[in-house]
């Protein structure tokens, strides 16, 4: 016992700091934020009336103009696209880079510098080249589609009432695309040799040893990436408010709940928090806990 | 794994099986068409880069809806002056911010990252995976006690503020860099002859472990420099712009009504200066740290 003690009591030592401050940062704090949403606390002042779900329930059933609805929506309409974008481009560029070509670094490397940027930067250009004017007040790509003959391509991009989330999903898609690349050219160069030579020997044709042997190995990687993009998605937050702004035609939850503070309505900002976490832990939390049962297996 | 199975040749044991060979017309089309793509995407990708980059040399008065896409008649150095007069004080403060939450958060995911991946007590896992989660919540679900906690603490706000949430906030990426590193490339008959010696757990980290583990903080490093570089969200909650980090001035600058756009650009250059240079001679690293961010080793 006392050798374990001298064995084991050290390590305890060294990461009981960090274990102490996420406990009180991370699990405390979100205590807290859950009692607040379960508050009356609509002012500045302070107040502990307990109100139950009741902010929750207004949320989706009382809410001026549907406001938290409508900022599901916008994530939604942002969230598919997002996803769909950058997993395509990235499957599409990891397959045209995986077997090989030359300045595969230039190309790596072009295709994931948008990584290395904030959105706040990123948001300037973009904002510049969503110009929504068309016709002779085009500006940004509208301007570009013009000159190209392309006119049918110019719309009004996030200022679209309806759909125009999907145009923000732009910016993001260009900015995390070379990231799902990097991931999935890590699980091409994975993939034993021998599969593929298995596969040239019996006689498989290239479209077949992609869809029936590399694919199907790649799903894994697929839905690490979907998990991860997916869970970026939901927090966005900076790229809205760089590139429109916080206002009504692009909030969504993460936004909304910033517009709530300021008007210091810290029940209903704490209610908007508490479902983005969840919305988020629906999808990390299985998947952590499935990462750590595969490696506890291997 | 660059060479490719149709260019592979046969392995001399075994007689070739009957393939079907394409004609190198087929060769030809298809290396055409894959460079082709790859330098469509390649242009696609930089040419937000080519807009700030040209727009950013332009005058006030250069900028109208014609010629917005073309080269600067006159290049002019006005927009990066009028940029830099906004954001050089707050770029100063960033390097303030980022370089100590770097350093800190590293050691202490070193630290952390030792122990758990040499020590397996039971509900280890669970213990790993609660710290884990702390790096994919939305700060949104602790940013509205977090205000009152750090000002109850008596930190000053704006930057010490800011390095405070950044390095707690940071302990989880770093302990999984650290704990994967030291899972996959310090080899654990060299810990326990460290033991056999006699030495204890703290002696082991400080003369075994640490000296072995540069790679670990190159990458976390680089990833806390980064985060904290690139931050907005606690940036926006905690500071403002007169004590705020780099995003929170380029923010104040380009979000105006009717923004100016040569100066905004310029701006948006200087603000990622920093993080662009680390990713170019450092990217082996950088692309380190996001491998790491999708948690499997």
């Amino acid at each position: 016992m006392l050798t374990r003690v001298r064995r084991w009591g050290p390590g305890l030592l060294l990461i009981s700091p960090s274990l102490l401050l996420l406990g009180v940062f991370v699990y405390g704090l979100i205590g807290w934020t859950i009692k607040v949403s379960m508050s009356d606390r609509h002012t500045a002042a302070e107040s502990d009336g307990f109100v139950g779900l009741g902010n929750y329930v207004d949320l989706f059933t009382n809410d001026v103009n549907g406001r938290f609805l409508h900022s599901l929506r916008n994530l939604l309409i942002f969230t598919v696209v997002f996803l769909l974008g950058t997993m395509l481009l990235g499957l599409l560029w990891a397959f045209l880079l995986e077997r090989g070509v030359r300045a595969e670094g230039l190309f790596r490397t072009v295709y994931l510098f948008p990584m290395a940027l904030s959105f706040v930067a990123s948001g300037v250009v973009w904002r510049w080249l969503m110009n929504s004017g068309q016709g002779d007040d085009a500006g940004g790509l509208n301007a570009i589609f013009g000159k190209l003959n392309l006119g049918f391509l110019q719309n009004p991009w996030w200022t679209d009432p309806e759909w125009g989330m999907a145009a923000m999903a732009v910016p993001a898609i260009w900015q995390l695309s070379g990231y799902v690349m990097a991931l999935f050219l890590a699980g091409f160069r994975g993939i034993p040799a021998e599969l593929r030579e298995a596969a040239a020997v019996d006689g498989a044709s290239t479209f077949q040893l992609y869809r029936r042997v590399l694919f199907p190995q790649l799903t894994p990687v697929a839905l690490s990436a979907l998990i991860i993009v997916g869970h970026m998605s939901m927090k966005m937050f900076d790229l809205i408010m760089s590139v429109s702004g916080a206002q009504w035609l692009t909030e969504v939850p993460a936004v909304y709940v910033w517009q709530t503070l300021l008007t210091s309505d810290y029940a209903k900002a704490s209610a908007i928090s508490v479902i983005l976490l969840l919305l988020v832990a629906v999808v990390i939390v299985p998947y952590l806990v499935q990462t750590m049962r595969t490696e506890r297996r291997s | 794994m660059t060479t490719t199975i149709t260019r592979r040749t046969s392995p001399p044991a075994v007689a070739a099986p009957p393939r079907k060979r394409r004609g190198p017309a087929a060769g030809v089309v298809g290396r055409t068409l894959r460079y082709g793509l790859l330098l469509i995407f390649l242009l696609i990708v930089l040419m937000p880069a080519y807009v700030l980059v040209v727009t950013s040399f332009k005058s006030g008065s250069d900028i109208g809806v014609n010629g917005q896409w073309s080269l600067p008649e006159q290049w002019s150095t006005e927009s990066w002056a009028k940029a830099w007069a906004a954001l050089g004080p707050s770029f100063v403060r960033t390097f303030q911010l980022a370089i100590p939450v770097a350093l800190i958060s590293s050691l202490l995911g070193a630290a952390n990252g030792f122990v758990l991946s040499r020590w397996r007590f039971p509900g280890a896992d669970i213990v790993f995976t609660l710290i884990l989660f702390g790096m994919f919540i939305p700060y949104q679900a602790v940013m509205i006690p977090l205000r009152d906690v750090v000002s109850t603490l008596g930190i000053a706000p704006g930057i010490p503020t800011l390095i405070f949430v950044h390095c707690v906030y940071g302990i989880p990426i770093c302990t999984l860099i650290f704990r994967n590193y030291y899972a996959t490339t310090v080899p654990v008959e060299m810990v326990e002859a460290a033991w056999v010696d006699g030495a204890g757990l703290l002696r082991t980290f400080r003369s075994i472990i640490l000296p072995v583990s540069i790679p670990g903080f190159v990458v976390a490093v680089i990833w806390q420099f980064t985060s904290a570089w690139n931050d907005y969200l606690f940036a926006i909650f905690l500071s403002n712009t007169r004590n705020g980090p780099i995003t929170i001035a380029l923010n104040a600058l380009a979000g105006a009504q009717s923004p100016d756009y040569a100066a905004s650009m310029a701006g948006a250059l200087i603000t990622s200066l920093p993080t662009l240079v680390v990713y170019v001679f450092l990217g082996r690293w950088f692309i380190g740290g996001l491998m790491a961010g999708s948690v499997k080793s």
